[in-house]
């Protein structure tokens, strides 16, 4: 390389740094998001877009199917029985429900500790 | 400063009064208080919760024997307000937990209240019974039928003093009418009608019809994929009984005549804060949400909660808030752990003072903030059973953000950010508030000398 060429280089960097340090004084929401995109890549740039509002409306999403139920339990009868995943969220196809993953909801039997 | 004005905060000491809920750390979902309100007089102190229940407290009226200390809050009744369901159609689960109660304005013995979920909201009626007949010629005391035989004579049945109960009975079920999660309700000034408003719709009632009630705002784009914003909040002007504001995820606040047409969609005022464009960052639309909108009780001002600040709007004045507080900004520098461990979407509610000199909101750590509109004052204090001697002050609390960290500091690595105030609640005509912490609630008031 051409001493040239590395002096544009280190002129860039230098360039380069003054901007982000710039960025810094700035805008500490600036540099919080560099960070969250040095860990999630894959973010999208459109943060309070539909994905995000659409999980929002969808809260309280169970989903039950007796017909999926019914053939997973066909397809795998010769198999063992698949443990139930740890999470509970969303449970379709394949996944054979069990009891344990619907859980019970219950009206509070209990007193509310406030009044106690 | 005047006793009882609810003035100005500068001279204003605040100390312990009571706590209410368990110690135990080990904390229940049911047990998550989910909302705090005072009644229009402030003698009734209503919670509710993750597990659908609702507690009312009580203030014992002024001892003549201490006139300098206010009545304590006691349990006056508590019932179950709504219960868990599952909407097989939609796959749905529907929480039980209590979103809002809105006291109704108090018009004869009885107390009115309105508590909602997520779909379906309820009027209780809390009525006082502390009489009973008796003397009844057919029946005994004890409800049995009395042999005919053996009456003998007829009397007059009287009415005599028995022992204080409180019932609870839901008056009105207003249901299906939302098809999202339903976040505010609010009483208009009518005192006949009151709004509910969900993720994309706000709907009028009256309050004596459950069969039916009218869509005025709806926000639901054609296509889904196009939805930019969902509403947040709404309200009634408290004295104008044609105008409600409601607020969005965008930031903006709309204010809507219900005079002008029958689906107000068509706002007549739309408040804004214009926005640097090269400050704006992946947060910038999360944490400007507006999580809370209250009007002041004198309806010249309306407070709006973001994730940061604190601002107040005259409602003369669209284009931006005349006043704002920041709350907690040394979390701008934290703002990715708070999106990854979801903290950024906390919602956070404010609430005005009598007289609307101050405000107040909550923060992490269980502190909560209030702000002196008139002095230019602020101060943080901390809800924690460690302050919790009767009548002791409290003391102002500070979070440093630089390196050094003076004594008596904490730092902002060392919040908690699992301990939240997100409900308070300030006395109508007094200095004293309610402070929700996870699962307990406190009451501090202003120390009287």
């Amino acid at each position: 390389m051409s001493g040239d060429n590395e002096d544009t280089q280190t002129a860039d960097e230098t360039t380069l740094d003054e901007k982000e340090v710039q960025d810094k004084v700035i805008s500490p929401e600036k540099a919080e998001e560099a960070k969250l995109k040095a860990r999630y890549p894959n973010l999208g740039n459109k943060p309070g877009g539909s994905d995000l509002l659409r999980k929002r409306l969808q809260k309280g999403q169970k989903y039950f199917d007796s017909g999926d139920y019914n053939m997973a339990k066909a397809k795998i009868k010769n198999k063992q029985l698949p443990t139930a995943a740890p999470e509970k969220t969303e449970i379709t196809g394949d996944h054979i429900p069990t009891p344990q993953d619907l859980p019970q909801r219950k009206p509070s039997l209990v007193a509310s500790k406030l009044a106690g | 400063m005047a006793a009882g004005a609810g003035g100005g905060n500068c001279d204003v000491q605040w100390c312990f009064s009571q706590v209410k809920g368990s110690i135990d750390d080990d904390v229940a979902e049911a047990d998550i208080i989910s909302t705090v309100e005072f009644n229009h007089s402030g003698e009734l102190l209503a919670t509710g919760d993750k597990g659908g229940r609702v507690v009312i407290f009580q203030q014992e009226p002024e001892s003549k024997n201490q006139p300098q200390c206010r009545g304590e809050y006691n349990v006056y009744s508590t019932f179950q307000s709504h219960e868990p369901e599952f909407d097989y159609l939609k796959s749905l689960e529907i929480e039980e937990k209590i979103n809002k109660i809105r006291w109704l304005p108090q018009k004869n013995a009885a107390q009115f209240l309105l508590s909602t979920n997520d779909k379906t909201i309820k009027l209780w009626k809390i009525s006082e019974r502390d009489k009973r007949p008796e003397g009844y010629n057919l029946k005994e005391e004890d409800g049995r039928y009395r042999d005919l035989n053996t009456v003998t004579t007829l009397r007059v049945p009287v009415f005599r003093p028995m022992d204080l109960m409180v019932e609870a009975s839901p008056r009105r079920v207003f249901a299906n009418a939302h098809t999202y999660h339903i976040n505010s309700t609010s009483v208009n000034s009518d005192c006949e009608t009151y709004l509910s408003a969900d993720d994309l719709r706000i709907n009028l009632w009256h309050l004596e019809i459950t069969d039916r009630s009218f869509n005025i705002v709806d926000i639901k784009p054609a296509n889904m994929e196009e939805l930019t914003e969902v509403i947040t909040a709404a309200e009634f002007h408290p004295n104008q009984c044609n105008t409600f504001v409601y607020s969005s995820s965008k930031g903006t606040i709309r204010m809507c005549d219900m005079r002008a047409s029958a689906l107000c969609d068509k706002h007549a005022k739309m408040f804004e804060e214009p926005e640097d464009p090269n400050n704006r960052s992946f947060f910038s639309e999360i944490i400007s949400s507006i999580s809370d909108v209250k009007f002041s009780h004198s309806g010249r001002y309306m407070m709006t909660r973001d994730y940061l600040s604190v601002k107040i709007w005259d409602l003369n004045m669209e284009t931006r808030p005349v006043e704002t507080y920041q709350v907690h900004e040394y979390l701008r520098s934290k703002l990715c752990s708070l999106y990854e461990n979801d903290c950024i979407f906390d919602k956070f509610e404010c609430c005005w003072n009598g007289n609307d000199s101050v405000v107040m909101t909550g923060s992490y750590n269980n502190f909560f903030r209030m702000f002196d509109r008139g002095y230019r004052q602020d101060v943080t204090l901390e809800a924690s059973r460690e302050n919790s001697k009767p009548r002791s002050v409290l003391k102002p609390r500070k979070v440093s953000t630089g390196g050094k960290r003076k004594k008596d500091e904490i730092s902002v690595d060392s919040l908690d950010f699992n301990k939240k105030i997100l409900h308070t609640a300030w006395h109508p005509l007094d200095n004293i508030i309610a402070v929700a912490t996870t699962n307990n609630l406190y009451i501090f008031e202003e120390k009287l000398n």
